[in-house]
């Protein structure tokens, strides 16, 4: 039986998790994922500020101060990417060590009225969070982190869902997003806002470098599942909630930092994605380069022999063993390549003979037919009809 | 004098010595391999190796049980690499772009490393004290020890470095050019690639896992605004590093209660600041007192042939103008007609009447010849 506390620590985790997931879909499609890791860690020196003003980690003008520090990062990266002094990435990679640096020393400084550490801002501590409790007038409304990371969660659904159309519009094409009068440079830095905001929410349960991996990993795992922008975002919720509920309980077998354990269930869920997915996994990429490596060598194999049959007959080049000498395959390839095109039907052979079937010489026509047409309509259906192409 | 002082003083201190020696030797280390990332355009590959060595660092200690720096340092050597194959497969295998790649495998890498801390830390007699100075990174825990290891294992790299000189050059410019001459891209990348990731291993100590990729970066990008060329940048690019690592250190030790590696890191980009201002060139404000000249210069050009088409209407080229007159002209000023003056290009008789020198029709012509003041 799971008590108040594990249930609140778990919805809280979800409502992180799932806060950060959705911005970062757009993050990945925008190719601006270190954008990310730079305000993480950029926000730091605004926290510190917002803490010494206002002594709570969770006030809004903290969250304010901190959100503004992170679109200045974005701003500061641009101005100097714009100069061509540096790439943009070396960029990133000055400006947020030195905010950061800014913000420890300003910590370091005024540890006497400090209750904020560096750990706490990189690191996070969800166990803690159900302690600090919302109360308004003397009921107790729940741990405050889930009414903010509500709060930002649905800050962040109402945005994506106002802006849908033209978030994807300007993601997938921003000249024509800006012809069209879309103001993609509005709505950039709306985007870099929501995520700095949703960032500072989240460092106080899982820390600045982990909320990286909550935008990244599961927008990534989604990407590699789906075309569909909409139907991305929904599985990198999910992917989200999972890594939420599974690192929490993992957390919880291993006596470790439930932040890092959602960390890992992200990779690992990213892991096992990237070599299972359907259509872009290793195992299927690394199936269908086999595969067509073995189809284009059948259509050499008959082509060839087309080449050698009727009018232009020669004997010696329809011979198996002389198929060495001109492919420069080795055997257990030829073999192999051979006895698929008989299995289909396509070939047949007498004494070492290699002539087409009937069907053979269909296959040759219809691929005549496509490669000497611009288009190439029927290649599937070409496949499926001669069949050709099993193991 | 008085600050070369202040620095011996600082320095005759046995600990800041050391320390200082330390980051120096680091500065150096990472800024010559630095160069050849950001010219490689893989700047943030050393953020995400550093994040990524944590769970190394982690596991080296759990399967050992000792705090040796050695074992450490091979740990996260090894958990960084394996982080950089990781990134470099993603992004040969699949759609997903590089920066995607860096920043999931920085994050989950992290992540596993900040479990298996905690798992540590939680296990019972175990000396697990002072691993987490990996993550901010303590230059004050930094040994004598340690020192001439960061020594070693810098002068190593920086001896490959010069034997394999031409071969990284031609490969850091023209990877495709280097590959059709026969060299052996593939190992020359994993060659350079395992270097920086030694060379940011070697820093976690001193500056941590979220400093270190400034580290990297901020000498290599201030060398790049002082010249054009590989040697004097790499050179460059490790005076920088060692100048931060010794400034860093000094600052921390005379200001209380501050940490090195901000300092450093401040120190660094400080440089960087000044250079992105100042480098003759390619600096801010170089270019800006270039467009400015550029601009005079136009409008100077304008008026001489101007000036020049008028008078050819006359008589001849030198016929004489009043002030007046020469006050119609587009993009006229007193100004310039005084630095029109001050070169030459046109000379006032007794009489305030303005004409054109010989040398100011040779001008205009040539203007002229170039296809107009534009």
């Amino acid at each position: 039986m799971m008590t108040g506390i594990q249930i609140e620590i778990q919805v809280i985790a979800i409502l992180v998790a799932v806060s950060c997931a959705l911005p970062g879909v757009f993050l990945v499609l925008r190719k601006m994922a270190m954008i990310s890791d730079a305000i993480s860690h950029a926000i730091l020196p605004g926290i510190v500020v917002g803490f010494l003003i206002t002594n709570s980690i969770s006030s809004p003008l903290l969250i304010f101060l901190a959100a503004i520090t992170g679109v200045v990062t974005v701003a500061i990266v641009e101005l100097i990417s714009k100069t061509n002094l540096v790439k943009e990435d070396a960029a990133i990679g000055l400006v947020f060590p030195m905010l950061f640096s800014i913000g420890v020393i300003l910590i370091s400084k005024n540890t006497g009225n400090m209750h904020i550490d560096t750990d706490t801002v990189l690191l996070g501590e969800l166990a803690f969070a159900p302690f600090n409790r919302f109360v308004v007038s003397g009921i107790d409304l729940g741990p405050t982190g889930a009414w903010v990371m509500g709060a930002i969660l649905l800050l962040n659904l109402v945005f994506i869902a106002v802006f849908f159309k033209e978030l994807k519009l300007s993601t997938f094409d921003v000249g024509l997003a800006a012809s069209l009068g879309f103001m993609p440079g509005v709505l950039h830095y709306a985007l870099m806002s929501i995520v700095s905001i949703t960032t500072v929410g989240a460092f106080d349960s899982v820390g600045a470098i982990l909320v990286v991996a909550l935008m990244i990993a599961p927008a990534a795992t989604a990407y590699l599942i789906t075309d569909d922008l909409k139907l991305m975002l929904i599985y990198a919720a999910i992917i989200a909630m999972f890594s939420a509920i599974a690192g929490y309980w993992m957390a919880k077998l291993m006596d470790a930092s439930i932040a890092g354990s959602m960390a890992f269930m992200c990779g690992f869920v990213f892991l096992l994605v990237y070599l299972f997915a359907p259509v872009r996994g290793l195992l299927s990429v690394y199936n269908r380069r086999k595969r067509q490596k073995s189809e284009f060598a059948q259509m050499t194999l008959l082509i060839h022999i087309h080449n050698h049959s009727g009018e232009n007959d020669d004997i010696e080049e329809r011979r198996a063993s002389h198929l060495k000498k001109h492919f420069l395959w080795d055997e257990l390839f030829i073999k192999k390549i051979v006895r698929q095109a008989l299995s289909a039907g396509l070939l047949t052979e007498k004494q070492e003979l290699l002539s087409l079937t009937e069907k053979g010489d269909q296959f040759i026509d219809a691929a005549n037919a496509l490669f000497t047409s611009k288009h190439h309509p029927g290649f599937e259906a070409l496949r499926k009809e001669f069949i050709i192409f099993s193991d | 004098m008085e600050f070369i002082n202040f620095f011996i003083d600082l320095f005759s201190d046995y600990t800041t010595r050391i320390i200082g020696i330390g980051t120096a030797l680091l500065g150096i280390v990472s800024g010559v391999l630095g160069a050849y990332a950001t010219l490689k355009k893989q700047s943030l590959l050393g953020d995400a190796v550093a994040h990524a060595a944590l769970p190394g660092i982690a596991i080296a200690f759990l399967i050992t049980g000792t705090k040796n720096p050695i074992i450490f340092f091979a740990g996260a050597a090894l958990s960084g690499w394996l982080a950089t194959l990781w990134i470099m497969g993603i992004t040969r295998n699949t759609r997903i772009k590089t920066d995607t790649a860096l920043g999931m495998i920085l994050a989950v890498f992290f992540g596993i490393g900040l479990v298996l801390l905690t798992y540590i830390q939680k296990l019972p007699n175990a000396n697990q004290a002072g691993l987490e100075t990996f993550l901010f990174g303590q230059a004050a825990t930094l040994l004598k020890s340690d020192v001439i290891a960061m020594g070693i294992i810098g002068f190593g790299t920086i001896v490959i470095i010069i034997l394999l000189w031409k071969e990284f050059k031609l490969f850091t410019f023209d990877p495709q050019f280097a590959k059709s001459l026969g060299y052996n891209t593939r190992f020359l990348d994993i060659l350079l690639t395992s270097l920086i990731v030694l060379a940011i291993v070697l820093g976690l100590q001193a500056v941590g896992v979220v400093l270190m990729s400034a580290m990297l970066i901020a000498p290599a990008a201030a060398a790049r605004q002082w010249t054009d060329r590989l040697d004097r940048m790499v050179i460059l690019s490790a005076a920088f590093g060692a100048l931060s690592g010794l400034t860093g250190t000094a600052i921390s030790s005379y200001g209380a209660n501050i940490s090195t590696g901000p300092t450093i890191i401040l120190s660094s980009v400080s440089i960087v600041i000044f250079s992105f201002l100042f480098a003759p060139g390619r600096g801010l404000v170089a270019k800006f007192l270039m467009r400015e000249k550029n601009r005079r210069n136009l409008a100077l050009n304008k008026v001489i042939s101007e000036m020049y088409e008028i008078c050819s209407s006359h008589d001849s080229p030198t016929h004489q103008h009043s002030v007046a007159i020469l006050k119609t002209l587009p993009g006229f000023s007193y100004r310039m007609i005084r630095q029109l003056k001050e070169k030459d290009l046109v000379e006032v008789d007794s009489e305030k009447q303005w004409h054109m020198t010989a040398k100011g029709i040779k001008a205009a012509k040539q203007i002229k010849d170039l296809g107009g003041a534009e």
